[in-house]
C-alpha cells in the first residue's frame, strides 16, 4: 500500500521531503525492562538526516548506538518500550507494527550487521540469500533475480560472481562475506542504510576496502547512510556529520570537519585523545578515559559524563546540560563548561588546583587513580 | 637460525617472489584446501567408522527386504505347513524354520519388517511434522506461545508413553472386526503423538538458539515474513538435530510396537510384524526358542543401528556448528 502511495508523490511533496530530510528522529527513547530495572538504552535522541548524506554515530560499547539504529527501524525485541517520533520520507513510522514496517524493511531502509560470520545463514547458498529478498519484494522470476544477484555481486566487487552464487558462506573470507551482506542489504535499493559497526569484525586492511565500498555505493545510489562505529578514525573521513553518543544520549553533533576542529564536549575530546597517533614514539602509553560508562538503569542526575570528566564542576553533577548550539551553525553539544572556551579552561584549572585525578590525567595523559 | 648440519644459512633457497604481480590469478581456495589436506575428505568418511557402515548396511538390507517383499520368492506368510510346525531353522529348506502354526518364519520376518518399518517411519514423520511445527513456533515466537506449547509438551511427556499409546489404540481401534489397516493407522497416530513432545522440545531448544543469530535479524530487516524466516532460515539449521532424535525415535517405536503386541494391541494379526511374531512365540519359548530369538535379534540389530547412526548425525552436527 505504502509503496503505491509513494508513486503518486507530487513534486512539491518531494521537494518538501528533500528539504526537511529523509529521516527525522525526535526525542527517541528506548527502554528495556530487565530484572534489575528499566534500562534507558536510548534516552531522548533527536537528529535529521537528508538524502545522500552520511551520519557517523560514535560512542563506546554500550552507549546505545546499535539500539538506536534498531529502534529507528523498529527491529526491537518485545521487551523494549519505545517513545518518540520517527519520520521517514515524510511519514511517521514509529507507531507502525511489523506488518506495516515490512513495506519499509529492505526496500526503503536496510541494515548491514557487524559480524558477517553470523549475519549470513550458514546452510543457504549465497545466491539464494540474495535472491530471497528480491523474491519477497519484487515480482521478478528466478532468472531475473539471478541476473540481479550477479549484478549486485559485481557491483560490490566480488570476483567470479557466478561461482559465488553457488557457494556457502563458510567458503568465503570475512571481507567477501561482508561484501555479500552489503549486496543483500542493497538488493532492493533502500534509500537509507544503517551500517552497524560493519568493519569491527574484519582485518584492518579489509576494513578500508569495505568502508570505501559503502561510500561508493552511497554516492552511486544517493542513499542516506548511518555509519555506526566505536572508532572515530573509521567515521572521520567518510561522513558528512558526526553524532557522538554517551549513555544513551547524543552529547555532541556537528559537521565532521567542525567536530574535529572545534571540539566542545569533553567526552569527544577524550575520545580523540585516545586515538593512537603515528607521530608518537612507539610504546607511548595510550590515553584512556578512566572509569566506565554509567549503568543505564540509574544514570547520574547531572551530566552523565561528569564522573569521568576532567572539567566537571558542582553544577555538572546536579544539573543536566541541554543540547546547545554553538557559534558554528549545526554544531550542538551538551556541556556547561565546554572545551575551548574560557569557562572550560577555568573549570579545568580549578580541577587541576584541587588535584582532581581526572583533570590531572587529561593533562599528563596518564591516569593514576581510577575515576569512579 | 643455524641449519641442523651446522652451517649458518649460507644458502638462501629460491623463494617465490612475495611481491604481488599486476595480474594475480584468482585462487581456488576450496581446491587449494583439498590439495593441502588430502586426508580431510577421507577423514569425513572415517568418522562413520566400521560400525557406521555396518549400521547403514543393515538398515539398507532390512529396508530393501521390506520393500521387495512382494516380489521375493517367499512362501505365503499365512500358509500353514504341517511339516514345519515349531521346527528350527533349516528344516525342509525353510531358512528360518517355522512358527507354532507352521508358517514360514523367513517370510513372516520379511513381511513383518514391512509393517514394523512402515510404522516406525510413518509415526516419526508424523511426530516430526507436528512436533517440529509446534517446537518451531514455540522457539521462534517465545513469550506466551512458548509457555502454552511447552506446558502442553510437558503434560504429554508426563504420561507414561506406552500407556498413552495403549490408551489411544484401545479407544480408537480395538474390539471385534477392526480391520488391520485401521489398526495400522491408529498405531501410527498413537506412536506419532507419543513422539511429538520429544521432537518438539529438541526443535524448540535449537530454534531458540538459532533465532538469536544475526542472520535471522538480518532477514527480518529485509522484510521477510515470520513464517518464511521460520521455515526457510531457521528450520534448515534445526533439521540435523531433529534427524538425530528422529533416528532414536524410530528405534523406540520399533521396540514400542513389540510392547504393544505383547499387550495384544500391536499390528493386527494375521498381518505379521516383528512385534507380534515375538509376542506369538512367547508361549512356545521352551519348545521352539528360535521363534522368539529371531525377531529379538533383528529388533536388537535395528535399534542398535538406528541409535548408532543417530549419534553419528549428532556428532557431525556438533562439529559443524563449532566450525562455523
Amino acid at each position: 500500500m505504502i509503496r503505491q502511495r509513494r508513486h503518486v508523490h507530487t513534486s512539491a511533496e518531494d521537494f518538501h521531503v528533500a528539504r526537511s530530510g529523509l529521516l527525522e528522529v525526535v526525542d527517541l527513547k528506548t527502554y528495556f525492562r530487565t530484572p534489575r530495572g528499566l534500562v534507558r538504552a536510548v534516552d531522548g535522541v533527536s537528529f535529521t538526516l537528508a538524502r545522500g548524506r552520511t551520519l557517523g554515530l560514535v560512542g563506546e560499547s554500550g552507549c546505545g548506538k546499535s539500539v538506536l539504529s534498531r529502534s529507528i527501524m523498529g527491529l526491537l525485541p518485545s521487551t523494549a518500550q519505545r517513545d518518540g517520533e520517527v519520520t521517514f520520507a515524510g511519514e511517521r513510522i514509529d507507531g507502525l507494527g511489523d506488518d506495516a514496517l515490512r513495506d519499509y524493511w529492505g526496500t526503503q531502509m536496510a541494515m548491514v550487521f557487524q559480524d558477517p560470520m553470523t549475519s549470513l545463514n550458514p546452510v543457504m547458498r549465497i545466491g539464494k540469500q540474495i535472491t530471497e529478498s528480491l523474491e519477497v519484494h519484487t515480482d521478478m522470476d528466478r532468472d531475473q533475480a539471478r541476473e540481479t544477484a550477479l549484478a549486485l555481486l559485481r557491483s560490490v566487487h566480488i570476483p567470479e560472481p557466478e561461482r559465488r552464487l553457488r557457494q556457502y558462506p563458510h567458503e568465503l573470507s570475512g571481507g567477501m562475506r561482508q561484501r555479500v551482506v552489503i549486496a543483500i542489504a542493497l538488493a532492493c535499493g533502500p534509500q537509507l542504510l544503517f551500517a552497524d559497526e560493519p568493519t569491527t569484525a574484519l582485518d584492518v586492511t579489509v576494513q578500508a576496502q569495505i568502508l570505501d565500498l559503502l561510500q561508493e555505493q552511497q554516492r552511486e545510489r544517493e542513499m542516506a547512510v548511518v555509519l555506526v562505529s566505536h572508532d572515530l578514525g573509521v567515521v572521520a573521513g567518510r561522513t558528512h556529520d558526526i553524532a557522538v553518543m554517551y549513555a544513551g544520549q547524543i552529547v555532541e553533533k556537528a559537521p565532521t570537519a567542525t567536530l574535529f576542529s572545534e571540539v566542545r564536549m569533553p567526552y569527544t575530546e577524550a575520545l580523540l585523545r585516545s586515538v593512537p597517533r603515528l607521530e608518537n614514539a612507539s610504546h607511548t602509553r595510550l590515553a584512556v578515559i578512566g572509569g566506565r560508562p554509567p549503568v543505564l538503569v540509574d544514570p547520574p542526575a547531572g551530566c552523565r559524563f561528569a564522573p569521568r570528566c576532567p572539567y566537571a564542576q558542582e553544577r555538572c553533577r546536579t544539573e543536566q546540560p541541554p543540547l546547545i548550539e554553538s557559534d558554528t551553525p549545526g554544531h550542538f553539544y551538551r556541556c556547561w563548561y565546554p572545551v575551548g572556551t574560557d569557562a572550560g579552561r577555568e573549570a579545568l584549572e580549578r580541577n587541576l588546583a584541587a588535584n582532581v585525578p581526572q583533570a590531572a590525567a587529561a593533562v599528563t595523559g596518564e591516569l593514576t587513580v581510577e575515576a569512579g | 637460525m643455524p641449519a641442523p648440519d651446522g652451517s649458518v644459512g649460507t644458502e638462501v633457497p629460491d623463494l617465490p617472489s612475495l611481491t604481488p604481480t599486476a595480474t594475480m590469478e584468482p585462487v581456488d581456495l576450496v581446491a587449494a584446501d583439498e590439495r593441502l589436506h588430502p586426508e580431510s575428505r577421507s577423514a569425513r568418511q572415517r568418522r562413520l567408522g566400521v560400525f557406521g557402515v555396518a549400521s547403514i548396511g543393515w538398515l539398507a538390507f532390512i529396508t530393501l527386504m521390506a520393500v521387495l517383499a512382494p516380489v521375493l520368492p517367499l512362501d505365503d506368510p499365512n500358509e500353514n505347513v504341517a511339516s514345519i510346525v515349531g521346527q528350527p531353522p533349516g528344516t525342509d529348506g525353510h531358512l528360518l524354520g517355522g512358527d507354532a502354526l507352521g508358517r514360514d518364519l523367513l517370510s513372516r520376518m520379511v513381511w513383518g519388517g514391512r509393517a514394523s518399518l512402515v510404522l516406525a517411519v510413518a509415526s516419526i514423520i508424523f511426530g516430526m511434522v507436528a512436533g517440529g511445527a509446534l517446537g518451531l513456533a514455540a522457539g521462534y515466537f517465545r513469550g506466551r506461545t512458548d509457555t502454552v506449547l511447552t506446558g502442553s509438551f510437558d503434560v504429554l511427556l508426563s504420561f507414561p508413553q506406552l500407556i498413552l499409546a495403549l490408551t489411544l489404540v484401545t479407544v480408537f481401534a480395538s474390539g471385534e472386526g477392526i480391520s488391520s489397516t485401521r489398526r495400522m493407522v491408529v498405531l501410527i497416530f498413537a506412536l506419532g503423538v507419543v513422539s511429538i513432545p520429544v521432537l518438539a522440545r529438541i526443535t524448540r531448544a535449537n530454534t531458540l538458539s538459532w533465532s538469536q543469530r544475526e542472520f535471522v535479524m538480518a532477514a527480518r530487516a529485509l522484510g521477510t515474513k515470520n513464517w518464511r524466516i521460520m521455515f526457510a532460515e531457521v528450520l534448515p539449521n534445526v533439521l540435523p538435530a531433529m534427524f538425530s532424535i528422529a533416528l532414536l525415535g524410530m528405534a523406540v517405536v520399533v521396540v514400542a510396537e513389540g510392547g504393544l503386541s505383547v499387550l495384544g494391541v500391536g499390528v493386527q494379526l494375521p498381518t505379521p510384524s516383528w512385534g507380534n511374531i515375538l509376542a506369538e512365540g512367547r508361549s512356545e519359548l521352551r519348545d521352539a526358542p528360535h521363534i522368539v530369538l529371531i525377531p529379538t535379534v533383528v529388533i536388537f540389530l535395528t535399534v542398535l543401528a538406528l541409535n548408532y547412526l543417530g549419534d553419528v548425525v549428532r556428532a557431525h552436527f556438533d562439529v559443524r556448528e563449532s566450525a562455523l
